[in-house]
């Protein structure tokens, strides 16, 4: 491909290519996110007949209220007109006002995100570092009995309904059944009245069942992917170079194989965030972690169409970033690629 | 002293194929040996055995004397330790032999930091001398190898493989998949360098000409043993071994309007090696096939001075003239090898091969004029015709060696 | 390969022995696969299951009056499993919620693929800026969480099987389609094809005859592992309340367990068995998967 080594790029240094890269990448989330405003705006007009009805049904309303739920809507408006007013308002932070709750969509959101982001983040940490490191072992030990109870324990928990293993979770662990005491809160994030560090600890508590859930139907992805990839990578020749140059086999793997292996690990785990994503909102849910998962499922059973809409951008737009980010960043690793 | 002495090799996949079957080799410092063949043959298997590197599970058999001492008997941080200090290797496809995410620079280097534990900075100045000593600037070394080009990766191949200053190259088909003329600098530079810092060079290749032109002896391979051994310029031009000769039948000479209409190229594909042909491996390809051939198996026997061949059909000249008994299988033996004297003969080919100009014409080749201890005059060969066949027919010649006229500035 | 003329022989007949002994030799090949062969194995058990399922048990087991046991009872005589709130008999009711899980997985699966396969092939065979705007929104679904775009879907859909079927086939056939659109394009960058089109072959032919018999095996795996997630989507929208609420599913089990209260009581038999069948046919519908894809490609055999 490159013939001789372009002034653009001597020596892999980031220069012209990636700014372009960069571009090119943000112009394509850009053409996501507006994708996904699209969706979410036709998906809650899809509703046969008034979608007010629809929200409100079976509830006492008077017509001044479906008045006003309507005109919020702007369903009397033409439709072109509700679509750019639709936008105008998603893109200054208005996503309605929630029905069940009266309040802005937007502030209901915000309340919950840093609890989201907390168990998302702690179960990503770990379930991530937990994967990488399993496979790699099951690698190093392909064939054997190690590996094969890896990547079969993998292979099982990840079909596990994430919920179910949620519920008997609680169910051993925080009810007890027989004789096993409880360990842990059965839900809630807090036990409330708590302080300072007593707080922290208290929230840590809450914490662990449904990051343990999260953690085990999560980590096999991660696993059977590095797994997969150092083993294609582990039939490379230049492992057979580096061995011959008088490395250990040890070295061998963890200097040459191993990061090369990860790079398209990390891209696939970001890929699999959506995944992610719908475990956060059952763990959540059974949990009731009082997170954007957990939030959504109050919104589904009303229907409360504004916060389901605004709940859904929210989710596909986190995902689109988190993924237009890893695209970003791996050209900082992977000098092959967009520069 | 021999610098490589390989007894006997055998080496066997876990899965039963018999990739080598008893290949003796010898090369001592300074020398060149080409080690030809199809693919197939075990040439790869025959440079990876040399240190070791075959899969876990391989059975490796026989005795791989690296000055003296038995690679195949060392404790594993001795063979770590001899590894690219002791002997390296040049892999075919650079490409793919490279660490694509690490600078070349830092893959040169880390074999000095790991074998002189050298400081970073020395090994940055080794890195800078290896790296312009193979002709590339020493800012080459923070690419990356997809930024070079095939021929600038070759060299950083070959730079990398000096970097410790080994005894022994192995350098597997270090020309395939580069353009001619690249070729031809990469192979001037392989030379120069062999020269210049008195290491031995075992060149693999499946081009006979390539290697007739670079080495002093050429080892044939077939099916994991060598059929044919000897001069270079002599197994090249009058091989003895059916197997060979094809081989070296296959490439065009230009310039000879007989070899234009010589029977070219074998039926068949080489055997399995996990399910090789009874007696003679190469029987039932061979054009000069008899009866006993599939039944019986063919060592190496003398088809001149310092030749082997396995053929029934080789036998040794009767005025065959003072050899000591049976000569050891061999590359060339003792300094001051004895060069060849070029065949001549009415109708000589010039040869043109890839990587040298046009040889000068029948006869006017001068001999390299030097020692030649215990060597007999020419025999009484008759010429042969590039192409044409007939056993017994033997171009005269001792030792092994190349023309100076061969050598191109 | 040599193309005798077999007198007597129709070329259609001799299509299908080739077809038939591919197949012999594919089954050959994934006979070796010992995790492959549990997945099916206990596949052929779930179906066999279901299909008795009016058999065994009768339609009348998810009828709430009359019912045999008092509610969250706990496992004992009559009742192996126990009862679920509303005194019914668990054991068959996870027998009978087979019936719909299984059906609803397959039927999202085989729409899902269908959707990505027609895409795929017609996206590589067409090319030109139809593929372009195909490939763009296939990448955009990709990157998207189906499950949330699933959840959207079923919340503004009536309440019913068909929902969740079109739910969840609608959200998952990128994946199908973009693998069988570069399939098609290595297949029609085989020679033959352009034979095929000198010899007045349109695209209706090439497309039919030539690609799809090419891209049907990684159709094949693609369905096993899309149907164990479609599984699985299917228990968690019946678990979330978008599901029908008059069909019994394993999904809808398990939410019928969480509002009853059976995890504050600590009833894990209401809890455990429709869990169990849902993993163990997830399960067994990936290790199928797998295997398959082992078979067809077999540097993956490395890897597994």
């Amino acid at each position: 491909m490159t013939a001789d080594a372009t002034s653009a790029s001597v020596g892999g240094r980031l220069t012209t290519a990636y700014p372009r890269h960069v571009a090119g990448k943000v112009a394509g989330a850009a053409v996501s996110l507006l994708a996904v405003l699209v969706t979410g705006f036709f998906l809650f007009r899809m509703i046969p007949g008034d979608p007010v009805r629809f929200m409100t049904g079976g509830r006492p309303v008077s017509a001044g209220q479906l008045a006003t739920y309507r005109a919020e809507f702007g369903l009397d408006l033409p439709l072109w007109q509700q679509f750019t007013d639709y936008c105008g308002k998603a893109l200054t932070g208005d996503l309605g006002t929630s029905y069940q709750f009266n309040a802005p969509v937007v502030d209901k959101i915000t309340e919950a995100l840093p609890n989201t982001l907390l168990l998302t983040g702690t179960a990503f940490v770990i379930y991530t570092v937990l994967g990488i490191l399993l496979g790699t072992r099951s690698a190093w030990r392909h064939g054997r009995l190690g590996d094969r109870l890896n990547t079969g324990l993998a292979l099982v928990l990840y079909s596990l309904p994430s919920f179910w293993l949620g519920l008997l979770l609680i169910v051993t662990l925080s009810v007890g059944i027989g004789p096993l005491p409880g360990l842990f809160p059965t839900g809630g994030m807090e036990s409330g009245g708590k302080e300072g560090l007593a707080y922290a600890v208290d929230v840590a508590h809450h914490l662990v069942l449904p990051v343990v859930t999260l953690v085990a139907v999560e980590y096999g992805q991660t696993l059977l992917v590095t797994r997969s990839a150092l083993l294609d990578e582990m039939g490379s020749d230049y492992l057979t170079t580096a061995r011959a140059k008088g490395l250990r086999d040890d070295l061998v793997r963890r200097r040459h194989a191993l990061p090369n292996a990860l790079l398209p690990t990390v891209t696939l785990i970001f890929i699999n965030l959506g995944r992610t994503v719908a475990g956060v909102i059952l763990v959540e849910t059974v949990f009731s972690w009082p997170g954007l998962g957990g939030l959504f499922y109050q919104a589904l059973s009303v229907p409360d169409l504004p916060l389901v809409q605004g709940l859904f951008l929210v989710f596909a737009a986190a995902v689109i970033l988190m993924n237009t980010l890893a695209d970003l960043i791996y050209p900082l690793f992977d000098p092959r690629v967009g520069r | 002293m021999t610098l490589l002495d390989v007894r006997g090799l055998t080496v066997t996949y876990p899965g039963g194929a018999n990739a080598v079957r008893g290949v003796d080799l010898r090369l001592d410092a300074g020398r060149k040996l080409g080690v030809a063949g199809e693919s197939g043959c075990g040439k790869s298997t025959l440079a990876l055995a040399l240190l070791r590197l075959l899969p876990a599970g391989t059975r490796v058999g026989g005795e791989i004397l690296l000055d003296g001492e038995d690679v195949l008997a060392m404790k594993w941080g001795r063979v770590r330790a001899v590894r690219w200090a002791g002997a390296s290797i040049v892999f075919q496809g650079a490409m793919h032999s490279l660490n694509p995410v690490r600078r070349v620079g830092d893959q040169i280097a880390e074999p000095v930091l790991l074998h002189r534990r050298a400081t970073p900075a020395g090994a940055r100045r080794r890195t800078g001398e290896l790296l312009e000593q193979v002709g590339l600037p020493a800012a080459r070394g923070s690419a990356y190898p997809h930024e070079l080009s095939g021929g600038q990766r070759q060299r950083v191949m070959i730079a990398m493989a000096l970097a410790c200053g080994p005894r022994l190259i192995v350098a597997d088909e270090p020309t395939t998949a580069l353009d001619v003329m690249i070729q031809a600098q990469i192979l001037r530079l392989i030379e120069r360098l062999v020269t210049d810092q008195d290491v031995g060079l075992i060149m693999i290749s499946h081009d006979l000409a390539v290697l007739a032109g670079t080495c002093d002896r050429l080892a044939v391979m077939y099916a994991g043993r060598v059929v044919e051994e000897g001069p270079a310029r002599q197994v090249y031009e009058a091989a003895r071994h059916p197997y060979a000769r094809a081989l070296s039948a296959a490439f065009p000479r230009i310039g000879d309007p007989a070899s234009r209409f010589a029977p070219r190229g074998l039926p068949g594909d080489p055997p399995d090696p996990s399910a090789l042909p009874s007696g003679c491996a190469f029987h039932p390809r061979c054009p000069v096939v008899l009866d006993s051939c599939a039944v019986q198996d063919q060592a190496l026997r003398p088809a001149g001075p310092h030749r082997h061949a396995a053929c029934v059909r080789v036998t040794p000249e009767p005025s065959d003239p003072g050899e000591p008994g049976y000569p050891p299988p061999a590359t060339s033996d003792g300094p001051g090898s004895p060069r060849s004297t070029p065949a001549e003969g009415p109708g000589s080919p010039p040869q043109l091969t890839m990587t040298r100009g046009p040889m000068p014409g029948a006869g006017a080749t001068p001999g390299e004029p030097g020692p030649q201890p215990g060597a007999a005059a020419e025999g009484p060969g008759t010429r042969r015709h590039a192409g044409a066949d007939g056993p017994g027919a033997e171009a005269g010649g001792t030792g092994g060696g190349v023309e100076e006229g061969f050598r191109r500035p | 390969m040599t193309a005798g003329r077999t007198p007597g022989v129709r070329p259609r007949a001799l299509v299908w022995r080739r077809r038939r002994a591919s197949a012999a030799r594919f089954w050959r090949r994934y006979r070796a696969h010992r995790a492959g062969l549990l997945g099916l194995a206990t596949l052929a058990l779930f179906a066999l299951l279901a299909l008795a399922a009016p058999l065994l048990v009768g339609s009348d087991v998810a009828d709430v009056t009359d019912a045999p046991g008092s509610p969250l009872e706990g496992p004992g005589a009559g009742l192996p499993l126990g009862a679920d709130r509303f005194g019914r008999n668990l054991l068959g009711l996870v027998i009978w919620g087979a019936r719909v899980s299984l059906l609803v997985g397959l039927l999202a699966a085989v729409l899902s693929v269908t959707i990505g396969t027609v895409i795929g092939v017609t996206a590589g065979h067409f090319g030109g800026w139809y593929a372009t705007v195909l490939m763009r929104i296939t990448d955009w679904f990709l990157v998207m969480p189906t499950l949330v775009l699933a959840i959207a879907l079923a919340t503004v859909m009536s309440r019913s099987l068909l929902t969740i079927v079109v739910a969840i086939g609608v959200t998952t056939w990128p994946t199908t389609a973009r693998l069988v659109r570069a399939q098609t394009l290595a297949v029609e960058a085989r020679p033959y094809i352009e034979r095929a089109r000198a010899l007045g072959g349109g695209h209706w032919h090439i497309m039919s005859r030539h690609v799809l018999p090419n891209v049907t095996p990684l159709v094949l795996a693609q369905t096993t592992l899309i149907v164990s997630s479609a599984i699985l989507a299917e228990a968690t929208l019946a678990f979330l309340g978008l599901g029908d609420p008059t069909v019994v599913s394993w999904g809808g089990l398990l939410q019928d367990a969480r509002e009853a209260g059976a995890v504050s009581a600590g009833h894990w038999w209401y809890l455990v068995p429709p869990g169990v069948a849902i993993a163990v046919v997830a399960l067994s519908f990936t290790l199928c998967g797998r295997a398959v894809e082992s078979v067809l490609d077999p540097r993956l055999g490395v890897s597994r």
